[in-house]
């Protein structure tokens, strides 16, 4: 075992003790020291287990996941938070997953509709409440091409049959009706609620649009959810290279295209941990193959559209060089002027679904280095995914906590940190330059060719700002 | 300087969403993408959107009995983790599900630009069908132990109201097995999100704590006042109040003080617990000589509480407004004996002087209102002496007390004659409204801007949340002071709104 192993191992060991026995002997299975080469066997973390009670984790529920990741975006949907008030609230318009189309009219997804479940629903049922609902918003939304029913807690607790709701007026009204059941106490964290969601888009979705033809180059663009324009970013180059979206799930996605992608010759996947499923359904059912790939950065990108164009004909082999060499000299051009302002800088990475391993290589790009990386619900096949990305002795975090964060963070003295809204203000407080890597800090794309530029001057903002300086550290 | 230093500064041109997407590339490849989405022609959007618009649509709208479509309100606990985390070295704990408390956080960071801590006992569904005794006790010893609490105020998500937590035997149990202190204070309230909102929430918190840090504390009156803001998310409120009382020399406990929670000063350390009404002072409360609150409808049972239980003197009064300041002080003055500070009296005069100036801008001018019932009780009074004219006041979160109120103060001006008031109404509702019967401006929170995307209705952001404007929290809107900020932040959006409006004519007047 190296000395850079062991010393991360010590300062975990550390931060650890401050904890309660029964915490501690939990908490430290999900922290490790990073061997890229996996010969160290006491470096691999545990995840996607229950978080502890009492330690403050980051992480949301099945409902966000399948509410605010998945189908929140689908533009053309009545999604609906089923149940009670809140979680509906707290989700409006929150990721940013913009698309093309006019709100309220033939797009929904700035919207906040909820059955706001009160007492008497949990006593009677919300059964009935829900089918009256139904019928109301197609009333005033002749337009919308589905109904999803998100349930939240109550709904599963009390033995409500929203899956009897949807048949029946699915059949009345002649369109998909789509019971999804996230309710927030199922699984460990938002990642069970990608799962459902993906479940409930093939069982409800999936082969029922309609493509009039096809062709040798249709690709469907899975997990990207057009954060700050992210898919389109991404759209953008793979039909410069010559392929043809015929599909983009979820962000900026009508119900059409989740039911034509099975017609794709191949899923081209960014963010697997919240849409593997269905590309694997796919695998199995139509035999459709999927490749992940990484658009954050330049050498993941060129990496990437070589993968990609692999997979193709010459023509969009050659087309992957001829794009390579169009954009290199403007990624160049960005590394040029912002790698000398941000060169040896350190990062701590805490977020969810790709992006502590995703963004490693744009970090990377611009001559900055991470010195911990972790995921709020990450598997183990994303953390299989991540340590050959990461130097040496690098921190993993699995689902740590505010305590956890902040002793890194005062251990490893990172030049930024990027984490969501819940710890961008602590490090504010702290001194510490931060950037949303959830929600691009309402900036984006970072997808891209188009992405890139943005990206690196975002962070060129949050490690260079004058503010920091004007702080009086007492 | 040479040329180096000017090319150093040359920015690239770095074009973000805000520009990228409005290039030709991308507008092609919007309408590209439309071949996969069979969409509806743009005849049939039109004639839809044209649709929703009509008198037609918006009977339709409000016969609707079962959904809600962007409502403005949120569920009890939030309201609960507020009304918590105003205390010295207190952290909000909440038992159930973990989602919750996360989007409370982010709820709560999002309006205030401020880090916001909170305790889940990440309920999930063994806890659902074992019961959530176990989470409980975990939860308490882990937050106990490892962030140092003063006091743990618990309240509950849906999840656990619905299988029926017995949170008073989960903290007896607690205390029995030596995870927590006896004597540490770990008040409870049950905060179910399917009754009420969080304005309730704040007051069954509030009250659980009260009851929790007064026990056997009835001694010798202490010649103070207690002052309850209520669900109150101007920070810059809490600070205001302090000052006034401090010119009049009345001396007063906050309960709860979320200024310094929600507005710390950057030290470069991040402190867990920034400040709130110190337990001292939360313990005294109930001998002080009354209790004031600033909001009625998050303080009823609370004041119904202190009044009963306390035997306390109990005045509910909201300073919005002149009139309603000037009902506040006389009240303050009435019960401390202590006369209205000069100070206080030229601040009036300077309030009174910016309206007399302003007034011709604001005159006749038609508002909607969006928001939460006692703000708007508030802003309704203040729109009216100004000359203003309330005219659609939604409030979803109201009841019919808040309409009869509203109805009442309407009915005390000519002003309000033309006022509706609509309970338990939701934007969507409040979209037709502007479409048959427009308005010149609209007063609301943050997603109200839809409503002027929609109806190119002018928004005045005055509520919460704010999400989309920066430090609007930080400025009073109580008092003389909060009433010049209100004018600053109404009249200013007319003239902005003035200037556009009138750009390319002869009326863009350079004197207003």
């Amino acid at each position: 075992m190296s000395v850079t192993i062991k010393d991360t191992q010590k300062m975990i060991e550390e931060v650890l003790s401050e904890y309660p026995e029964k915490a501690k002997k939990e908490r430290a299975k999900h922290l490790a020291a990073n061997d890229p080469v996996g010969q160290c066997s006491s470096c691999q973390v545990k995840s996607n287990t229950k978080s502890r009670p009492g330690v403050m984790t980051v992480r949301g529920c099945a409902y966000a996941g399948a509410k605010g990741v998945v189908w929140g975006p689908v533009k053309d949907q009545l999604t609906i938070s089923h149940g009670p008030i809140g979680c509906g609230q707290y989700s409006w318009w929150a990721r940013r997953n913009y698309y093309y189309g006019i709100t309220g009219i033939d797009s929904f997804g700035a919207m906040h509709i909820t059955t706001d479940f009160k007492e008497k629903d949990i006593v009677y049922g919300g059964d009935k409440g829900l089918y009256a609902a139904l019928l109301e918003l197609m009333g005033l939304f002749p337009l919308a091409k589905s109904m999803g029913i998100l349930s939240e807690c109550p709904v599963g607790l009390i033995g409500d049959d929203i899956e009897a709701v949807a048949k029946k007026v699915s059949v009345e009204l002649a369109m998909p009706i789509v019971p999804v059941r996230c309710e927030g106490f199922r699984g460990v964290s938002q990642s069970l609620g990608h799962h459902i969601a993906n479940d409930s888009i093939r069982d409800h979705i999936l082969g029922k649009g309609i493509l009039e033809k096809s062709t040798p180059y249709d690709v469907a663009l899975v997990g990207d959810y057009n954060i700050g324009g992210d898919a389109w970013a991404s759209r953008k180059m793979l039909e410069e290279l010559g392929l043809r979206v015929i599909a983009q799930w979820t962000g900026d996605a009508s119900i059409n295209e989740m039911g034509i992608a099975h017609m794709a010759k191949v899923n081209l996947i960014h963010c697997y941990r919240s849409m593997n499923y269905i590309c694997r359904h796919m695998e199995e059912k139509y035999g459709i193959p999927w490749v992940e790939f990484n658009f954050f950065g330049p050498t993941k990108i060129y990496q990437s559209i070589r993968k990609i164009a692999s997979l193709f004909d010459e023509k969009i082999k050659d087309n992957a060089e001829l794009i390579i060499e169009k954009y290199k000299p403007a990624m160049d051009a960005v590394i040029a002027e912002y790698m000398p302002k941000l060169k040896d800088k350190k990062v701590i990475l805490y977020v969810g679904g790709l992006r502590p391993r995703h963004t490693i290589g744009a970090y990377e790009d611009l001559g900055m280095e991470i010195v911990a990386a972790g995921y709020e619900f990450g598997h183990n096949d994303d953390y299989n995914r991540t340590y050959p990305e990461l130097k040496e002795g690098t921190v993993i975090m699995d689902d740590a906590t505010l305590y956890e964060l902040e002793e890194f963070t005062r251990r490893l003295r990172p030049d930024m940190v990027g984490a969501g809204i819940k710890e961008k203000y602590s490090y504010h407080k702290m001194g510490v330059p931060f950037r949303q890597m959830h929600s691009w800090d309402y900036s984006g794309p970072y997808h891209g060719f188009d992405g890139f530029p943005v990206f690196a001057r975002d962070m060129d903002m949050t490690v260079n700002s004058p503010t920091w300086d004007l702080i009086r550290r007492k | 300087m040479g040329l180096d230093s000017e090319e150093i500064m040359k920015p690239m041109d770095i074009k973000d969403h805000n520009d990228l997407f409005l290039q030709d590339e991308y507008i092609e490849q919007f309408e590209n993408k439309r071949e996969f989405e069979l969409p509806p022609s743009k005849e049939k959007v039109t004639e839809i959107a044209e649709w929703t618009k009509t008198q037609e649509y918006k009977e339709l709208n409000f016969k609707r009995q079962n959904i809600k479509i962007n409502p403005a309100k949120a569920c009890q606990p939030l309201g609960a983790v507020f009304c918590a985390s105003g205390f010295e070295g207190s952290m909000p704990f909440v038992q159930g599900a973990q989602g919750c408390v996360a989007y409370f956080r982010s709820h709560l960071s999002r309006h205030f630009k401020e880090p916001f801590a909170a305790i889940s006992t990440s309920m999930t569904e063994d806890a659902a069908v074992f019961g959530g005794l176990n989470n409980m006790l975990e939860g308490l010893e882990n937050a106990y132990t490892l962030y140092h609490p003063k006091m743990l105020p618990v309240s509950t998500t849906c999840m656990a109201e619905v299988i029926g937590d017995d949170l008073n035997s989960f903290i007896k149990q607690a205390n029995e097995k030596g995870i927590i202190p006896n004597d540490f204070l770990v008040p409870f309230a049950h905060t179910p999100s399917f009754t009420g909102s969080y304005i309730n929430g704040y007051d069954n918190m509030l009250k659980a704590i009260l009851l929790a840090a007064t026990a056997g504390k009835k001694g010798h009156p202490n010649e103070k006042i207690n002052i309850i803001p209520g669900f109150d998310t101007y920070t810059g409120d809490y600070r205001e109040i302090k000052r006034l009382l401090d010119l009049m020399g009345v001396k007063h406990t906050l309960l709860s003080d979320v200024s310094d929670i929600f507005d710390s000063p950057n030290t470069g350390h991040y402190k867990l617990y920034p400040g709130g009404t110190p337990l001292a002072d939360t313990m005294d409360c109930i001998n002080s000589s009354a209790t004031v609150a600033l909001q009625k409808y998050s303080t009823i049972k609370t004041i119904d509480y202190i009044n009963k239980e306390w035997g306390q003197k109990t005045i509910v009064t909201s300073p919005i407004g002149i009139k309603n300041t000037d009902k506040f002080f006389d009240e303050i003055s009435k019960i401390t004996g202590k006369p209205i500070a000069s100070e206080i009296t030229d601040e009036r005069g300077r309030a009174v002087d910016a309206m007399v100036d302003s007034h011709p801008y604001m005159h006749g001018k038609r508002f909607a209102l969006v928001g939460d019932p006692d703000q708007l009780l508030g802003l309704i009074n203040f729109l009216m002496e100004m000359g203003g004219k309330p005219v659609h006041i939604v409030c979803t979160m109201g009841d019919k007390s808040f309409e009869e109120d509203a109805q009442r103060i309407l009915s005390e001006s000519p002003f309000g004659s033309e006022a509706k008031v609509y309970a338990g109404k939701d934007m969507w509702h409040l979209r037709s409204l502007l479409f048959t019967e427009p308005v010149d401006f609209l007063i609301g929170n943050s997603y109200a801007k839809f409503l002027w995307r929609d109806t190119s209705t002018p928004l005045i952001r005055i509520g919460f949340p704010l999400f989309d404007r920066h430090h609007l929290h930080r400025y009073p809107i109580i008092g003389y002071q909060g009433v010049i900020n209100l004018i600053n932040w109404v009249i200013n959006t007319i003239l902005d709104e003035l200037d556009r409006k009138t750009m390319n004519t002869a009326s863009f007047d350079v004197i207003r």
